[in-house]
């Protein structure tokens, strides 16, 4: 072994497992920004017309334009207007827009989903336009956007690696920075990759069993 | 008492109901028979006020259902319908349809809304499907279930679209039974139907409507025996053929 590198042992597993914890947390808090301002945009484009005309670029744009063009480009407007947030709170901001955007179409398929007849019964019962929302449309609406969403979630979570590109060492990150140590790619990148398959993995399976759950 | 003044209603150019006027009195079974599309399913749809009209009036229990002032949500509450298409709400169980309106609406405890909407359930036969949910119903039961959710209501009127229209053959029987059994409770029922038996046997009166009017309207023995218009005689020859 040359003097230059060093040796694959625990402390990269250690190091790839900290890059992953990392890519949890931007998941986690991009997904929620992302799920949150998705399902207002969603309604707003569904029930709004002049919002729908309004939100049209926002959408268009952020799904268009490639991921990684858009964290360098808000990272380097973001710099220039002298807002130095770091590179998590700009990996939430983008992928949690970009997260949105995604989750406002699920959302807007959803609602568009439930049947007329449905809405009327509601309203015929009696319940108010708020009340026939919340206790029919939007239940009906969740189901049927939900293995949707779960969709634009494992997304996401797996976008978090190209919030490297402005300096966040997540999973991906860190298993470049233990190649370069260890000269080792085959193995860690298998690693790597079978990390991020335990991740997308689990939510899957909790998300088949909310499925059945809610039948 | 339900009381039709000359409403009209379009849906752009197309003229749907033109001046339609009649009475329906409490405690009376009225069938609306006439061929499809003539317009008879948006007379229901217009007395609750899920539709708009653009001319004349709807009058029940002496309010005017479009008015400016008058509370639709209030309204409806003594106005129960059923619709042709499976109205039944998915993710809900049996019990939870049905109870959701006393519930929500009448703001009743849930123990007390979940009675009531038992003893609809029951009555209408699905008092062993409690726990179901409407995926789990043959179309029949979803009828039938929603009609127990809109009893759960207690409403003055019951309305009735075309509901065994969507079934099979072999599940028509059990909703109509149950539609019977309202009728001999002593419910007031507006019903639009193709069911000529029902019409005839279970309802007091019968209106013909076509093309936007009704056409004739009298006790239903009336309008099957001796018809007066000649588009009633041809048409009952015709659909009893």
């Amino acid at each position: 072994m040359s003097p230059y590198f060093v040796e694959l042992g625990p402390q990269s597993l250690w190091y790839l497992l900290e890059g992953a914890g990392r890519t949890l947390w931007l998941g986690i808090w991009a997904i929620a920004l992302g799920t949150i301002l998705g399902i207002l945009l969603g309604c707003i484009r569904t029930y709004s017309r002049v919002g729908a005309i309004l939100l049209a670029p926002l959408i268009d744009i952020t799904r268009s334009v490639p991921l990684i063009i858009q964290i360098v480009l808000i990272n380097s407007a973001l710099g220039i207007s002298g807002f130095f947030w770091g590179p998590f709170v700009v990996g939430v901001l983008v992928l949690g827009v970009y997260t949105a955007s995604y989750t406002s179409e699920v959302v807007r398929s959803g609602l568009q989903a439930v049947p007329d007849v449905t809405k009327r019964a509601g309203r015929a019962l009696g319940l108010t336009g708020l009340q026939n929302f919340v206790f029919i449309i939007a239940p009906i609406a969740g189901r049927i956007a939900f293995p949707g969403w779960i969709n634009v979630v494992l997304g996401s979570l797996k976008d978090t690696s190209l919030v490297a590109v402005i300096g966040y060492v997540e999973l991906l990150r860190a298993s470049q920075i233990v190649i370069t140590q260890t000269q080792e790619a085959l193995i860690v990148l298998a690693v790597a990759g079978g990390i991020y398959f335990v991740m997308c993995f689990a939510i899957s399976a909790v998300a088949k069993r909310v499925e059945t759950m809610q039948r | 008492m339900i009381v039709l003044n000359n409403v009209e209603k379009r849906y752009g150019s197309l003229e749907v109901l033109k001046g339609v006027s009649f009475t329906v009195e409490t405690g009376e079974v009225l069938s609306i028979i006439g061929p499809s599309g003539s317009g008879k399913s948006t007379i229901l749809q217009c007395m609750n006020g899920l539709e708009p009209i653009q001319g004349g009036e709807i009058i029940v229990d002496g309010v005017s259902v479009h008015a400016k002032g008058t509370n639709l949500n209030t309204l409806r509450q003594k106005i129960g319908i059923v619709f042709q298409q499976f109205n039944t709400f998915p993710h809900l169980t049996a019990i939870q349809n049905a109870a959701l309106g006393p519930r929500r609406v009448l703001g009743a405890p849930k123990k007390e809304a979940v009675e009531r909407a038992r003893v609809q359930l029951e009555k209408v036969g699905l008092g062993d499907k409690l726990d179901h949910y409407p995926s789990q119903l043959s179309g029949g039961q979803q009828q039938r279930l929603a009609i127990a959710r809109a009893l759960a209501m207690e409403p003055s009127y019951m309305l009735f679209d075309e509901v065994t229209s969507a079934l099979d053959p072999g599940l028509v029987r059990e909703v109509l039974e149950t539609m019977k059994l309202l009728a001999e409770d002593g419910m007031t029922i507006v019903a639009v139907t193709h069911e000529m038996a029902f019409a005839r046997d279970v309802s007091t009166r019968v209106a013909y409507f076509d093309a936007g009017n009704i056409v004739e309207i009298g006790p239903a023995r009336e309008i099957f025996a001796n018809p007066a218009h000649a588009s009633t005689s041809a048409f009952l020859s015709h659909i009893q053929h």
